[in-house]
């Protein structure tokens, strides 16, 4: 079955990328700028101010992660414009600039020598008038495998790794051969199974790459802070409970999401952009689950598909979230959180290729414009990725 | 087919997951392999949590447990064929 002839009807911003939302977005560069920008929202409807902890005194690579989760942020196709508010003129022209590549529009203000009071003012007014300009946009036919679609679980057990992750791994399976953009990450979850990962790399040096990012995140995070034998954090007590026993288990059960057929072309810093073309690719990232779907969402991803089996209930302000479980008893305890309920696969009702389109359904109505549970109950977590601490 | 109370993953495998709620001891057990849709019974000898998993045969102190028809740790007790399987006798062979 070919897919490369669906259609959603998304908007196709200044660059060739395809949104699935169409956010005005007021951008604090750093925390103590998250105030004004949080009263801009407040003034003007329709806007939506993301709030963060961090953005002063940071320096070297963990910059250049800040600046690179801002600019990808306000760059991602889902955001129609962007408000940039810092409280000094030099980092927030840094990152306005950087979502200006992009073509689309960009305002920026800083508070020192102004105030909160007049830069609300002012970016209030650029921002009423994005809000006209973007509500006017219209959406246009797109193809399906024109979007970017990101994966990562959470509240893993069992059920994840019979169901939600391998129905992810199908849909893969289905649209990356026709041109889809898709990532994985989760580097302290693929712990168990690297050697497999190793192995679905595209080419040598993908897989390299891999590997030497694995093995840096193994000396210098678990070897260089582990207290003790790591068997009551990795699986998580969470996990535990929904039966996972080892980390090797829980890891063979992620790696379930790459599907049978997928080979990743490119190992990615967090939040880089994707540049090898179409295909799938690996991200270096926290396995926490707010983090990783906002470093996913700074690369450029559009929607994020969400494996869950005891129930993660994680959204993103900008990228709608896809929930997926097999769990019977979270569909039964909190099946408000879930999109796509899978529970037909543990029962041999429903299979795994019938599970996989269900979720490419769901993908194509979220792209045309159905709200997800996580939206609809207003989860936005915007939580940033921190490498040490700042000077 | 009716509904399993089991699932496992590969031929090889040793251990198998349960998928429904309230199990109790003493249930006869339809069991599935998902990769090759074959079916067998088996009787749980405890009150078993939905995804926890089971032993499919016999395993001694120090066996390999497979999974996905991969290694994933090890026994640390013995455990009979049907016997709840999890942190209180198994372990990862990492740390």
């Amino acid at each position: 079955m070919s897919y490369t002839n669906r259609t959603v009807k998304a908007w196709r911003r200044e660059n060739g990328r395809v949104g699935v939302r169409n956010h005005v977005v007021i951008l604090p560069v750093d925390d103590i700028s998250n105030a004004a920008c949080e009263a801009v929202a407040n003034n003007i409807k329709g806007t939506m101010a993301i709030p963060h902890a961090y953005g002063r005194l940071q320096f070297g690579a963990d910059l250049d992660l800040h600046f690179r989760t801002m600019i990808g942020t306000g760059s991602n196709p889902n955001v129609a414009a962007v408000v940039v508010i810092g409280i000094e003129p030099g980092w927030t022209k840094i990152i306005a600039d950087g979502i200006r590549e992009t073509g689309k529009p960009v305002a920026e203000f800083s508070i020192e020598q102004n105030g909160d009071i007049k830069t609300i003012a002012d970016a209030s007014w650029k921002a009423k008038e994005f809000v006209h300009w973007a509500t006017e946009l219209q959406k246009e036919d797109c193809p399906l495998t024109d979007l970017w679609v990101s994966t990562k679980c959470g509240e893993s057990d069992t059920t994840t790794g019979l169901s939600s992750c391998p129905t992810v791994g199908n849909m893969y399976d289905k649209l990356i051969p026709e041109g889809l953009y898709g990532v994985f990450g989760e580097t302290s979850e693929i712990t168990g199974a690297e050697h497999i990962c190793r192995n679905r790399a595209a080419n040598d040096e993908a897989g390299e790459k891999f590997m030497a990012i694995f093995k840096e995140y193994s000396e210098n995070v678990i070897f260089a802070h582990q207290t003790d034998d790591l068997s009551d954090s990795q699986p998580t007590k969470g996990n535990i409970l929904g039966g996972l026993t080892t980390i090797e288990e829980k890891a063979l059960g992620n790696l379930e999401k790459i599907g049978r057929e997928c080979t990743y072309i490119d190992a990615l810093q967090a939040a880089e952009s994707p540049e090898k073309g179409a295909g799938l690719y690996f991200m270096d990232t926290s396995s926490a689950a707010a983090e990783c779907v906002v470093l996913m969402a700074a690369a450029g991803y559009v929607i994020h598909t969400f494996p869950t089996g005891q129930g993660n209930v994680v959204g993103n302000p900008i990228v709608p979230v896809i929930k997926i479980s097999g769990n019977p008893r979270t569909l039964r305890t909190m099946g408000e959180h879930i999109d796509v309920d899978v529970t037909g696969v543990l029962t041999r009702e429903q299979t795994i290729d019938d599970a996989g389109d269900a979720l490419i359904d769901m993908i194509e109505r979220t792209a045309n414009g159905r709200n997800t549970a996580a939206e609809a109950l207003g989860h936005r977590e915007f939580s940033m990725t921190k490498l040490y601490r700042s000077a | 087919m009716s509904k399993p109370h089991l699932l496992a993953h590969d031929a090889k495998d040793n251990v198998g997951v349960v998928v429904v709620e309230g199990l109790t001891a003493g249930t006869e057990m339809l069991c599935v392999v998902t990769h090759d849709n074959t079916d067998f019974t088996l009787t749980t000898n405890h009150d078993i949590p939905i995804g926890h998993k089971v032993a499919l045969t016999d395993l001694a102190e120090g066996e390999t447990i497979i999974k996905y028809g991969e290694d994933i740790g090890k026994m640390v007790a013995a455990a009979a064929k049907g016997d709840h399987v999890h942190t209180h006798n198994m372990k990862t062979k990492r740390w």
